[in-house]
């Protein structure tokens, strides 16, 4: 008889033991929203599959000493709902309850739209300016890698076979913090993102930003944590010779492609354009009381 | 592919089939029970014709296998209705002209439900926003929207929830 | 004439106008409709295409053997399966085809001409096995060059698709075969004497790229041959008849031997009035005897079904300095795809149909390439030409200095007066709809920064044609109104109208439905606008048969004269007062109609003549943001001149829908090729059609002053007119809100901006 080509193991180390056993090609799934277009296309065809609804550890949000911990596998829509979570990282939910329709969003995870590897996920960015940590489970046991650290091109991460993200940890946030994700899609909803720009800000009682993280996705092959344009805002009040700075630093990071969603010229300018947009509204949020 | 058993509640009726492990849970509902009212638009999540209610969430079924239906509730177009009783979005469809073809229409009925169960009383931007995911070609969505806000305003002067 | 045209006449109508719910409608709410990849049939096989990866190609061979051999394929079919048939013309609504063309488009014949072009089929007992199938037909291709634009496709070194296609409407006739299949002119007065007197000519170049007609629902059939050679087909089309003429014709079968059965439809706009599948599944059927069901995926619907023409439109307009258009020249280049026919010749008789123009002349180029066959998309080739022609008056109105309806209606056709194309116009409202707009509050909504406001006007032909209708009554005085138009719109409601007007029966009681092929007489496919005006007229004059019959049942009741029996408010009232008789109601009559003859019921079939032509008027509002290129539509009125409105909600929905696929096609939508030719964005996800949120309410505007009297309620055709005005409105709002004239579509942020950036 035929292997089992598809199993919902209840644990971590199920999952792992499943992927370390499979004799042909695995694909996690999660949400399924990536997955199943792909299985569709033809462009995977996985010998086992392995869903992770039954895994605890994987869904839902939970508070530690200030942190978020946000199991990988939870859907988007869960995520927009947790008021806790959407008052202290108002950015990292926007980006994610960008993502798709509503349709999609009751299915898609943080753990999908990174492990797909999509240059454009338009939570990625958001995360990297969060300074959110990746919390993977593997036959090598745990570890954490920056959530940067994860993408390695269109398609692929770093992580090793039979390891499973497992959850996404964004850090304690200091007081008077604001983050926001914008993105540029040609419609108003249901399009990949042709520029997507993260910016998260720490700012001083006088509204001098103290802290500044700054991310670009579908502008590269991963999505892009710009250290010099985050320096740029730095010290600023965010007038417009700093925001100036910001944007010709984004400028110089982006290495785009032309293609059916978008030119280099368009991405390049657009990047700008929009990361300055996402540091005001940052701002706004982070000296209006943005939250510890 | 194989073939597993599947168990899940579906318009509040129990049932029991068999499903591929590669087989979405649209071409299930369809080609397994007959719900032949949800529709395939697009096979890729783009169109919503295929919009579904999975354990309270709206989602797209052809974006799900049909073995994560396994002990899950499902509500499909054809549970709208209740004892032969139509919703009040149902209602407002046919009274306001807010389809056409009508092929567009299951998944629309069934992402608006999903809205005003949470959320009685949209405005218009929250109403377009919500139903973005659910592509209409004959309608311009100007009826759909008015059908919806309008359903709502009877569901709440009703007193609320069905 | 009789008593419904003078109800109509006098307004006096108690159901036409109104805005009940359409008999079919909850079918559609629940779920229970059936549409063509709902039909279930016990032993039903699946079809599927396998498909040219190449945008040229000679096929050298087909190996269909592995494919035959793997157990659960019951049949494969490629074109050896069809037999040799000849170039007739083919009906096809809006759509010009010919039979070879249309046989060679469902299974290439000796060569693929486009990526996605179908080469061989199967049909199987599961979909997983029928995908197996496809991976185990081989084909060899030898792979030849390709051109997809259409003015490459002109240039006399451009690959040629047919060595045989010398272009049409040229003379001498030439030698040299062409990728340009026909050259049409339209012209009227002396142009060069035209520009002559012109005090002011402006001159433009437009672009146009393909567009699909986007219905949600893909093609889907299902076909069972029968073992004594009657067939039956079951299929969402826009004319069942036209199917079962095209699949006889491809198949070289009798008429009588294919049955076709209505499904519902999810949406068509013209791209269903041909066929891809039927006569494929028919093929396969043939061959197994199976029930095969074949329905294409959303990939496929992009690939291979016929979308609408990119196009170039040159435009040349000589005016006064008082605004009056003294003499226009249009070029128009149209992409047909594989095979000839692009609407070109539709596209040049619309171009402009609007204006008085003395001195005018239209030529048009059928241009193949390699691309798929295109298929009637909404009023097809008028929004083209439109985008060209309002775009340049536009511009024309901007150096005249002149508020943009003025200048149209200085130059707008009035009844009596003659179109550029030739037709008399008699009863139009197009002042009206112009001044409707003008006077309209969005004409004079204030607009702040990087906002514009854009005009534009459209018209379309609308048809008549054969259509058949029956009307019964049953015994206890209900009636079902029986047509063979498939209802893309809501059209059951206003039959159901219409024959409840004419009985003078409660619209409740009136069903409609759709019958198959052998149910009732023939009915030309439902497209050109034409259902309410001509399959209307045809359930009208059913509906007065059958008063007329009912009258002579009163009569024969009362032992009376049958003049002296008058039908009113659906009853027969006696004139002659020495009877002193009760009236009998529909219901009283019915119920005894044994006894007067049998049963009730009336069909009519007919060749529907005068229809009346469309004008709209359309004004919208956008915002531009200057740092990204977006686009935003703030405000939309559509303005139409509708005859008169059957069921005003629907007339609604064909304006609000045609003006949003019209933004589409303004904005975002387009095909992407690569360097091979082949579609880069087959599906929803980039292929971007407006969502809720991309819209705002659409305004409509009904104008019912010049009903059409050849209609026994005024009907116009309504349903083509809305799609053509969008393109230029849009890109006339879009040069309002930045001072960047667009002359290509789409307007899509990158582009936009790049255009921003240019000029600034």
């Amino acid at each position: 008889m035929s292997e089992q080509d598809y199993v919902e193991p209840a644990t971590v180390g199920a999952a792992v033991a499943a992927l370390a056993a499979a004799r042909g090609s695995t694909r996690l799934l999660a949400g399924g929203t990536d997955v199943l277009v792909q299985l569709r296309s033809g462009r995977v065809r996985p010998d086992l599959i392995v869903n992770l609804r039954r895994i605890p550890e994987l869904a839902g949000v939970r508070s530690e000493d200030g942190a978020f911990v946000i199991g990988a596998a939870t859907p988007c829509a869960v995520l927009g709902e947790h008021a806790a979570l959407a008052r202290a990282w108002p950015g990292v939910i926007e980006a994610a309850t960008l993502i798709g329709s509503k349709q999609v969003q009751g299915r898609a995870s943080l753990g999908g739209n990174l492990c797909n590897g999509s240059p454009a996920a338009d939570s990625v960015p958001a995360l990297i300016a969060a300074g959110a940590v990746a919390l993977i489970d593997g036959p090598a046991g745990r570890r954490e890698c920056p959530i940067e650290a994860v993408p390695a091109g269109p398609g692929r991460t770093t992580l090793a076979p039979a390891e499973i993200l497992v959850a996404i940890r964004l850090p304690a946030r200091p007081a008077r913090s604001g983050d926001a994700y914008l993105r540029l899609i040609p419609r108003t909803e249901m399009d990949i993102a042709v520029v997507g720009a993260a910016v998260n800000l720490t700012v001083d009682a006088a509204g001098v930003v103290t802290a500044a993280r700054v991310a670009l996705g579908a502008v590269a092959p991963t999505a892009l944590r710009v250290d010099a344009a985050g320096a740029a805002l730095v010290g600023s009040t965010l007038d417009a010779a700093a925001i100036e700075r910001m944007q010709a630093a984004v400028r110089a990071a982006c290495r785009p492609i032309d293609d059916k969603r978008g030119t280099i010229a368009y991405r390049t300018q657009v990047a700008g354009v929009l990361a300055g947009r996402a540091a005001r509204i940052a701002h706004q949020r982070a000296t209006q009381g943005g939250q510890a | 592919m194989s073939r597993v058993r599947i168990e899940a509640v579906v318009n509040g009726e129990p049932v029991e089939f068999l499903g591929g492990t590669r087989q979405s849970l649209l071409d299930a509902l369809r080609d397994e029970l007959q719900l032949t009212g949800t529709k395939e638009g697009c096979g890729t999540g783009d169109c919503g014709a295929c919009s579904v209610i999975v354990d309270g969430r709206l989602v797209c079924s052809c974006l799900m296998l049909a073995p994560e239906a396994d002990g899950r509730t499902v509500e499909t177009i054809e549970g709208l209705a209740k004892n032969g009783v139509m919703h009040p979005l149902q209602q407002q469809f046919l009274e306001q002209a807010a389809l056409q073809c009508g092929f567009c229409t299951p998944g629309f009925l069934v992402a608006a439900k999903a809205l005003l169960d949470r959320n009685p009383d949209p405005t218009e931007s929250e109403v377009r926003y919500w139903l973005a995911g659910n592509l209409c070609r004959c309608t311009g969505y100007d009826k759909i929207v008015r059908a919806v806000m309008d359903a709502a305003a009877q569901m709440r002067a009703a007193g609320g929830a069905r | 004439m009789n008593d419904a045209t003078h109800a109509a006449n006098a307004t006096g109508l108690k159901v036409v106008g109104q805005r009940p719910i359409r008999p079919d409608g909850a079918d559609k709410v629940t779920g229970r409709a059936v549409f063509g990849a709902d039909v279930h049939l016990p032993g039903m096989l699946i079809g599927r295409v396998k498909r040219s990866p190449h945008a040229h190609a000679r096929i050298l061979r087909i190996d269909t053997s592995a494919a035959r051999a793997l157990p659960g394929v019951k049949a494969v079919v490629t074109s050896d399966d069809f037999p040799r048939v000849g170039s007739e013309a083919l009906e096809q609504g809006e759509g010009s085809a010919t039979l070879v063309d249309v046989a060679d488009n469902c299974l290439a014949r000796g060569k693929v001409l486009y990526a996605g072009h179908a080469v061989a089929a199967v049909a199987a007992v599961s979909s997983e096995i029928a995908e197996r199938a496809l991976d185990l037909i081989t084909v060899e291709y030898e792979v030849l060059p390709h051109v997809i634009d259409v003015e490459a496709a002109m240039a006399p070194d451009a690959p040629l698709l047919n060595e045989r296609l010398f272009t049409a409407g040229v003379t001498p006739r030439p030698t040299t075969p062409s990728n340009i299949a026909q050259k049409t002119v339209v012209a009227r007065g002396d142009v060069a004497k035209g520009f002559a007197a012109a005090e002011v000519v402006h001159e433009g170049r437009y672009v146009t790229v393909p567009v699909h007609q986007g219905y949600i629902e893909p093609h889907a059939c299902v076909a069972w041959a029968g073992a004594d050679g009657q067939h039956q087909i079951w299929c969402s089309s826009q004319g069942h008849f036209a199917v079962r003429a095209m699949c006889a014709k491809v198949l070289g079968l009798e008429l009588r031997d294919i049955r076709v059965y209505p499904a519902e439809i999810g949406g068509g706009f013209g791209g269903k009035t041909t066929v891809y599948l039927e006569p494929v599944a028919l093929a396969l059927s043939r061959q197994c005897g199976r029930p095969v069901r074949m329905v294409m995926s959303r990939e496929e619907v992009f690939l291979a079904s016929g979308p609408t023409s990119g196009g170039v439109v040159e435009v040349r307009l000589g005016a006064m300095k008082d605004g009056t258009i003294v003499a226009a020249e249009v070029t128009l280049k149209f992409q047909a795809g594989a095979f000839p026919g692009s609407p070109v010749g539709a596209g040049s008789m619309a171009a402009l149909a609007c204006y008085a123009i003395e001195h005018a002349v239209v030529t048009g180029y059928d241009v193949v390439c390699n691309r798929p066959k295109v298929a009637a998309y909404r009023a097809p080739g008028a929004p083209i030409a439109a985008f060209g022609v309002e775009s340049a008056i536009d511009e024309l109105a901007v150096i005249l200095g002149m508020d943009p309806i003025d200048l149209r209606i200085r130059n707008a056709v009035k009844p009596g007066m003659k179109a550029v194309y030739g037709a008399s116009f008699r009863e139009i409202a197009f002042v009206e709809t112009l001044q409707a707009i003008q006077a309209h509050p969005q004409y004079r909504a204030p607009l702040g920064p990087n906002q514009g406001r854009g005009v534009a006007a459209g018209f379309w032909f609308n048809i008549g044609g054969e259509s058949s209708a029956a009307v019964h009554v049953d015994e206890d005085g209900g009636a079902t109104v029986i047509t063979s138009n498939p209802d893309i719109g809501g059209s059951r409601a206003s039959m159901a109208m219409m024959a409840a007007e004419t009985l003078g029966l409660p619209i409740e009681r009136v069903r409609a439905t759709i019958a198959d092929t052998t149910a009732i007489g023939f009915s030309a496919l439902t497209g050109g606008s034409r259902v309410t005006f001509a399959t209307g007229m045809a359930v009208v004059q059913a509906a007065q048969r059958v008063v007329q019959d009912l009258k002579r049942r009163a009569a024969l009741t009362w032992e009376c004269e049958a003049d002296q029996v008058e039908w009113r408010d659906g009853a027969a009232y006696c004139t002659d007062a020495s009877k002193e008789v009760a009236p009998l109601s529909l219901r009283d009559l019915a119920s005894r109609s044994a006894r007067t003859g049998g049963p009730i019921s009336a069909e009519v079939s007919l060749n529907a003549q005068g229809a009346g032509p469309g004008f709209g008027v359309h004004v919208c509002d956008v915002e531009v943001d200057p740092e990204t290129g977006r686009t935003t539509v703030l405000r939309y009125t559509a303005a139409q001149d509708v005859g008169r409105a059957i069921h005003p909600a629907y007339v609604e929905g064909q304006l609000q829908g045609g003006v949003a696929q019209g933004i589409g096609w303004a904005l975002n939508e387009e095909y992407v090729y690569d360097a091979k030719g082949v579609l880069q964005n087959p599906g929803f996800l980039d292929y971007r059609m407006p969502v809720a949120s991309d819209l705002p309410m659409i305004d409509t505007i009904l104008i019912e002053s010049a009903p059409n009297p050849r209609h026994p309620y005024g009907a116009k055709g309504v349903g083509e007119v809305p799609i053509v005005p969008p393109l230029a409105a849009v890109a006339n709002a879009v040069q309002r809100a930045t001072g960047v004239r667009m002359r290509a579509l789409p307007i899509s942020p990158p582009r936009l901006l790049a255009a921003l950036d240019g000029e600034g």
